[in-house]
């Protein structure tokens, strides 16, 4: 096995790790503006406790298209030409949902803030469910061809583990999130957020485990088998704790389970990047699908000294802004204070005090 | 349409669509940096109003900026799969490197930045708003790498039919990217210039119009106070500074990009010769810059152009720095061009339909000549408005005429115009190839790749057509939200940025409690409102 590839392999599941993580959550409070959330206030409690990190957690995504793109361009290449129109939904969703989080508060009135809510939970659910999808089928296969393009119409692609993907992920983003509010919020949103996460934990991880178990059966060793097993201690634990009132580490628990839950995926699919369901002689792996060892060098000097970089800066970003936020700490809504409104009524030279004239 | 004609519209749209709102943010992010950097050091107040407010605008145009670059990273996969896997040895890592060293840096220190007006000390608070804006700079290098390489490869060698990268220095240092780089920088700044004057212009304006300032005997302006938030003396010195930044910017950025884009044109005659004769539609060798050509420029003969004014001289100055030296013509190229890289598309699967056909070396010239005319044109348009603004405005007055505010604001638009227009150009003017060759490298094994072996072979012309019309519709709506908020901001003036401005005295309330640290908590206050 070459080394370099084989290292791309893991950063790149690391990198998707780290996305799952960060982006489950703020993906799931996306959902959850609508699901959970009672009123303004309360949706403004969930938006600013993802506010000033979930871009940050984009890049997760970006980067681990980009780090696929650099180290296997055929993986990279055959993946997002395969899955065209999911991905275009994808597109779509993180498009609106980049926008509403911005957009939402900027005008004063009902339904326009009525409107982005809508944009940010079907945004963050389609997103979710898209990224669940391509990845389940990454590890289980398309059908593609010699040349590794997809073989069939544009829905050739879709499976049951298209849907066991997808729907992983979203459940998964939805505790992660209740989790993350019952962590990071406090009065009412806290305690709501904490019995239903004990409440949906035990279902909600169910299809990430119907996608885990189908790779292992699929292509699986003995040590991604642990790594299931491990998950299944690391829900319980998140639920407990969850029980016990300890917030913080509930959140750890739940996070060592989509740790463990990625690495048992990416580890049973090793070598293999994306099988065909064609014929396996035409499936890509990390050999035959990957970059030269000098790009794959320079990735790995410049991603050695750059990732540590971007945990620390984004670690930090947390600790800032590591209080807990609450509706009391939720200002009114200012009225928008316009300078120059339609019409504005000013008798000419009434104001100025000053003995000059108008001068022209 | 075919698939690969759907591809390249797609690319073209979503391209430069994205980048009306990444020179924004670059050159706003520059100018708003620097704006802080002052009001830091001096603690003059109108610095603070003027941060708040292009702030703002900063932010509502930066988000678009960030939601329509994913679809660049997605599509070169999505739509261009062949391209993928033809470059991704040495194109896919400046991409790699742009999100794992510059978009990191850029979305998480602006995240700090809009929200920690108050958790962060002001140092620090204002080194987020440099390391963000730095990042942003670093964006476009990286980006620009990758694109110089589709301009210019180096840095490679031929493998089983693909370019593997052997020298990463000379592939990061490529001379195309090292002079394209400040050219799209100072381009950058000169949005950022005329945005400044342009609104600047119309709120000086419209505190004369409201009768807030008037004129004094001496021809100097008197500003005056209204009883409505944000409208009193120090609003007035805080456009008219904003004017005088932006008409600097503006100006200082023309002769960026000049500089800049002589240097590019003297490295774009011997890599891309042809787009360059493209450029001037000059069909014959010669020595004259055309100022205006007629015929049909769309014709692939190049016979019936008549350059009707021509400056000789020009061009082989453009060219090469001296008057006299010949500069080859689409003619004589032409040949060159079908001798080194063949007369017919091979007859390869990779070409669908297209495998066989001749292949036409001259790029579309009525989009080459005039979008390089156009980029000039408006570029200089928007430096020679700021001079005159300068000058008419040397006594701090704004003169009353509607006509004139009119135009400040309309001239918003021609540095977004010189942009788009000089991207068009050097990307149309680079086909038929999507990777154009490097005519210093030798041999058989030269690197290039027709733009007709490029596009996706799995995907179907219908997939390509349903993200088309999708994406189109979907930035068309958004452009026209983001244009209503950036006009309902800007109406609003500095108070719409700082709703302080309005609650004087709750502002004060919020200070005091924070500053003993018996408030309830420092997130509580308006910091959150200048967010979410």
């Amino acid at each position: 096995m070459e080394l370099l590839p084989t290292i791309w392999f893991v950063a790149i599941a690391v990198l998707w790790t780290g996305y799952l993580f960060l982006e489950g959550f703020d993906l799931g409070v996306g959902m959850l503006m609508k699901l959970f959330a009672h009123h303004n206030t309360d949706r403004r409690v969930l938006l600013n406790t993802i506010g000033p990190v979930w871009d940050g957690n984009e890049v997760w995504l970006l980067t681990a298209a980009g780090a696929t793109f650099a180290a296997f361009p055929l993986w990279y290449a055959s993946l997002f030409s395969s899955l065209y129109l999911p991905l275009l939904a994808v597109l779509a969703a993180l498009i609106f949902r980049a926008v509403a989080f911005e957009y939402r508060g900027k005008v004063d009135s009902e339904r326009w803030r009525n409107r982005w809510d809508w944009a940010i939970a079907v945004g963050s659910f389609v997103a979710a469910f898209g990224i669940g999808a391509a990845l389940a089928l990454t590890t289980t296969g398309l059908p593609l061809n010699a040349n590794g393009d997809r073989v069939g119409g544009p829905m050739s692609w879709f499976s049951g583990y298209a849907l066991l993907g997808g729907f992983g992920v979203v459940a998964f983003a939805l505790v992660h999130a209740l989790a993350f509010l019952a962590l990071k919020t406090d009065g009412d949103v806290r305690h709501r957020a904490r019995r239903w996460f004990i409440r949906l934990v035990p279902f909600a991880v169910l299809p990430m485990f119907g996608w885990m178990v189908a790779v292992q059966f699929l292509s699986g060793k003995p040590w991604t088998w642990a790594l299931v097993a491990a998950a299944i201690v690391a829900v319980v634990l998140a639920w407990r704790l969850a029980r016990t009132g300890s917030e913080g580490r509930a959140f750890s628990a739940l996070g060592a389970f989509i740790v463990c839950a990625t690495a048992s995926i990416f580890g049973a699919a090793f070598p293999v990047v994306i099988p065909s369901t064609i014929d396996p002689a035409f499936n890509l792996t990390v050999s035959n699908a990957s970059s030269s060892d000098y790009t794959l060098g320079l990735m790995s000097i410049v991603a050695a000294v750059g990732l540590p970089l971007v945990i620390a800066y984004q670690s930090w970003t947390y600790w800032v802004f590591r209080r807990r936020v609450s509706a009391a700490h939720i200002p009114e809504a200012h009225g928008f204070l316009p300078a120059i409104a339609a019409k504005v009524m000013i008798p000419k030279g009434s104001s100025p005090s000053t003995p000059s004239k108008s001068g022209d | 349409m075919d698939a690969l004609e759907i591809a390249r519209w797609q690319f073209g749209i979503t391209t430069v669509y994205h980048f009306m709102m990444v020179p924004l943010t670059i050159g706003l992010g520059l100018v708003v940096a620097i704006i802080q950097t002052i009001w830091y050091r001096t603690g003059k107040p109108e610095y603070l109003r003027m941060t708040k407010f292009w702030g703002k605008l900063f932010l509502i145009n930066f988000i678009m900026g960030v939601a329509t670059g994913i679809v660049q990273e997605f599509q070169f996969g999505m739509a261009w799969s062949e391209y993928s896997r033809f470059v991704g040895d040495v194109f896919g890592a400046p991409l790699a490197l742009e999100a794992l060293l510059a978009f990191f840096v850029e979305s998480t220190f602006l995240g700090l930045w809009i929200f920690g007006w108050k958790q962060l000390k002001r140092g620090v608070h204002l080194a987020c708003l440099w390391i963000a804006v730095i990042g942003s700079v670093f964006s476009a290098y990286f980006i620009i790498v990758a694109n110089s390489w589709m301009q210019h490869p180096v840095g490679v060698e031929m493998v089983d039919g693909r370019p593997v990268m052997t020298d990463a220095w000379a592939v990061f240092t490529n001379n195309t990217a090292l002079v394209a780089v400040p050219h799209t920088l100072f381009g950058a700044l000169a949005v950022a210039g005329a945005f400044l004057l342009g609104i600047a212009w119309y709120h000086l304006w419209r505190r004369r119009h409201d009768g807030i300032d008037v004129v004094g005997k001496d021809g100097k302006l008197v500003p005056g106070e209204a009883a409505i938030p944000g409208r009193d003396k120090a609003d007035y010195t805080v456009w008219m500074t904003s004017l005088r930044i932006g008409a600097v910017v503006a100006m200082i950025s023309f002769a960026g990009t000049a500089i800049t884009g002589d240097l590019q044109g003297k490295l774009m005659f011997e890599q891309q010769p042809m787009k360059m004769a493209a450029a001037e539609a000059a069909c014959h060798d010669g020595t004259g810059f055309s100022v205006l050509s007629v015929g049909n420029l769309g014709a692939s003969n190049c016979d019936d152009i008549v350059a009707v004014i021509e400056v000789p001289g020009i061009l082989s100055f453009l060219a090469k720095g001296d008057f006299t030296t010949e500069v080859k013509g689409v003619n004589s190229l032409l040949g060159e061009y079908k001798e080194k890289y063949g007369t017919h598309l091979p007859d390869n699967p990779l070409y669908g339909e297209r495998a066989g056909q001749e292949i036409q070396y001259v790029p579309v010239m009525e989009v080459t000549y005039w979008g390089f005319r156009m980029m000039i044109g408006f570029g200089g348009l928007a430096a020679f408005a700021a001079l005159l603004a300068l000058w008419v405005t040397r006594k701090g007055v704004v003169p009353e005429s509607t006509w004139l505010m009119r135009l400040a604001v309309l001239g918003i638009l021609a540095p977004f115009g010189a942009n788009a227009a000089g991207w068009i150009f050097t990307e149309m003017g680079r086909q038929p190839f999507v990777v154009a060759p490097n005519p210093d490298m030798n041999g058989i094994d030269q690197v290039f790749m027709f733009t007709a072996a490029a596009v996706s072979p799995g995907v179907s012309a219908g997939e390509l057509m349903t993200s088309l019309v999708v994406l189109t519709a979907i930035y068309a709506v958004l452009l026209v939200v983001e244009v209503k908020l950036l006009v309902k901001y800007i109406r609003g003036g500095v108070a719409s940025a700082m709703p302080e401005l309005g609650h004087a005295q709750d502002a004060d309330d919020q200070r005091d409690k924070n500053d003993d640290g018996t408030g309830p908590d420092k997130s509580g206050d308006d910091v959150l409102a200048f967010a979410y």
